[in-house]
This record gives structure tokens, C-alpha cells and sequence, in this order.
């Protein structure tokens, strides 16, 4: 029975992400990107962990999808991209040194796997209920767990800085990148000229 | 219980497939994407090797990447809208300022 629902979950999270790989609008990418947070979602609560499927949904299905199609639509940059690539052995070199490295991941996998999967002994079915992860977050790991709350205020503090363009300083200071930009890159038709 | 296996093969499958994104794909969103994925493929394996040492660290370090990739996003998607207000595109090819 769990075998079953693990094959049909894996290719619900393979065809999420070879479908966000091919679909030429980006909205639809970030859809099937969701598809596959949320087939990764229920392979966690396989795996014997539901804080992880909470945070998952919540985390990656809630808010960073929504994250990006928010950004995807304030761009309108879901028109699809040329076809022709600028590299023309681009495409078929990823292909083959993507195939590459799963091949060397598999066999890094299995040459060890007599330590990797070595019996831990006693299997118990509840070992990361969340009331566990919650005292060993605020114990042994808490000072990683502190830090966090630092990288999020930075992350914060940083999106605020970026997004701060509307003060008169900060549009000089556009203007002047932008003549400094104009300046050392030569013009394509003075090039051409050249 | 699945044979852990299983999921780390599955795990290397979809962050080849987040390779292939970032190789391919020249979509700056669709790029940012596919390392979503491949942070998500790696989560996914180390929750798999968590469960077969029945070692919570694995699932804390699972919450942690979690954590940080919600901050990247943000982060890395201000920096998209910022350059695609000057350059007015989000393809990576043509955001070649700095190639000298």
C-alpha cells in the first residue's frame, strides 16, 4: 500500500518537474513547480515527518510560489523565450552532463551503500513527532535556530533597501549608473563602425 | 517501509532535472525555479537519511535549508524586479554587463 502511494507520488513529483522544465510560460512553471512541492509533501509525511510536510506546505507551497508568481506577473515576463539559443551545442551538452551527474550520483550511492544504509537497530515509527523537533530546536540547536531569526530580519532588511528607489538620492544615483553603463560599454553601432 | 533507496534515487532524478533547468532554461524566474528544486531534491534526500539513522539532526538541518531558501527567494527575486526595471529583461543572456 505504501509502495504505491510512494510510485504514484514520485511520478506526480517527476512530471511536475520535467513539465516546469518545458512549459514556455513561466506561470505555468511556477504552477508545476507547485505540483512538485507538494508531491515532495506527501513523500515527507512517507518519510515519518509531518513538521516537515507543515512546513513544506506552508513554506514552499504557501509562500514562496506565491512569491513568485507575484513577481512573474509584475514583470509580465511570462511570454516564452525565443526559441534559438545564443550557444548552439547549449542544449544537448546540459543534457549530457546532467545524465553525467546522475550517473555519478547513483554510483557514488551504491558503491557506498554498506555504510550508508547500515541497520540503526531499533526503527521507531514517531522518533520526529513535532513536539520532539520542537524541544530539540530550542535545546541542542538553538543557537542555529537564533541565527535564523537573523538571516530572515537581513533578508528583510535587504528586500527594503532593494525595492527603495522612490527618494530623490536614489534616482540620481540610478541616472548615474545608467550614463556610467552608457559610457564604458561601446555603443553597437560604433563597434560595428569600428 | 520503502527502501530508502528509493527516495535518494528519486532525489538524484529531480535535482538533475533543476540542473537541467539552470543550464537550459534562459528565463532568469525559471532558473531561480530549478534551484528551488534542487534545494527541494536535496531536502528530500537528507529527510530519507534521517529516517533510516533515526537521527533528528537531519530533519532540524531539513527546517534550516527551509528557512534560508525562504530568504534567498526573496532576496534573489528583489534583485530580478531591480534589474528588470533597468535592463527591462529577465533573459540571462542578455544580462551580460559584467562579461567584459
Amino acid at each position: 500500500m505504501e509502495l504505491v502511494v510512494f510510485f504514484i507520488t514520485a511520478v506526480v513529483a517527476i512530471a511536475g518537474a520535467v513539465a516546469m522544465l518545458l512549459s514556455r510560460n513561466a506561470i505555468h512553471s511556477a504552477l508545476f513547480l507547485l505540483l512538485n512541492f507538494s508531491a515532495i509533501a506527501v513523500l515527507f509525511l512517507l518519510l515519518r515527518a509531518p513538521f516537515l510536510f507543515a512546513v513544506q506546505l506552508i513554506v514552499y507551497a504557501g509562500a514562496i510560489i506565491v512569491l513568485f508568481l507575484f513577481v512573474v506577473m509584475l514583470l509580465g515576463a511570462e511570454r516564452a523565450e525565443d526559441e534559438r539559443d545564443q550557444i548552439a551545442w547549449q542544449r544537448p551538452l546540459a543534457l549530457g552532463m546532467g545524465l553525467l551527474l546522475l550517473a555519478e550520483a547513483a554510483f557514488v550511492f551504491f558503491q557506498r551503500s554498506g555504510t550508508i544504509l547500515a541497520n540503526p537497530g531499533s526503527v521507531s515509527e514517531n522518533f520526529a513527532a513535532p513536539d520532539k523537533i520542537g524541544v530539540a530546536l530550542f535545546s541542542a540547536y538553538l543557537l542555529p535556530f537564533e541565527i535564523t531569526s537573523v538571516i530572515l530580519l537581513a533578508a528583510l532588511v535587504g528586500v527594503v533597501v532593494l525595492h527603495q528607489r522612490d527618494t530623490r538620492s536614489g534616482r540620481a544615483a540610478d541616472r548615474d549608473v545608467l550614463r556610467e553603463m552608457s559610457t564604458i560599454a561601446p555603443e553597437p553601432t560604433q563597434a560595428k563602425t569600428r | 517501509m520503502i527502501p530508502i533507496s528509493y527516495y535518494v534515487l528519486l532525489s538524484a532524478l529531480l535535482f538533475t532535472m533543476g540542473v537541467l533547468g539552470v543550464l537550459i532554461r534562459r528565463n532568469a524566474l525559471v532558473v531561480f525555479m530549478s534551484v528551488e528544486l534542487m534545494l527541494n531534491s536535496a531536502n528530500l534526500a537528507l529527510v530519507a537519511f534521517a529516517q533510516k539513522h533515526q537521527d533528528l539532526g537531519g530533519q532540524i538541518l531539513v527546517f534550516f535549508v527551509i528557512t534560508v531558501a525562504a530568504a534567498e527567494v526573496a532576496v534573489g527575486l528583489a534583485l530580478l524586479v531591480t534589474i528588470f526595471r533597468t535592463r527591462r529583461t529577465t533573459d540571462v543572456d542578455e544580462i551580460s554587463t559584467l562579461k567584459g
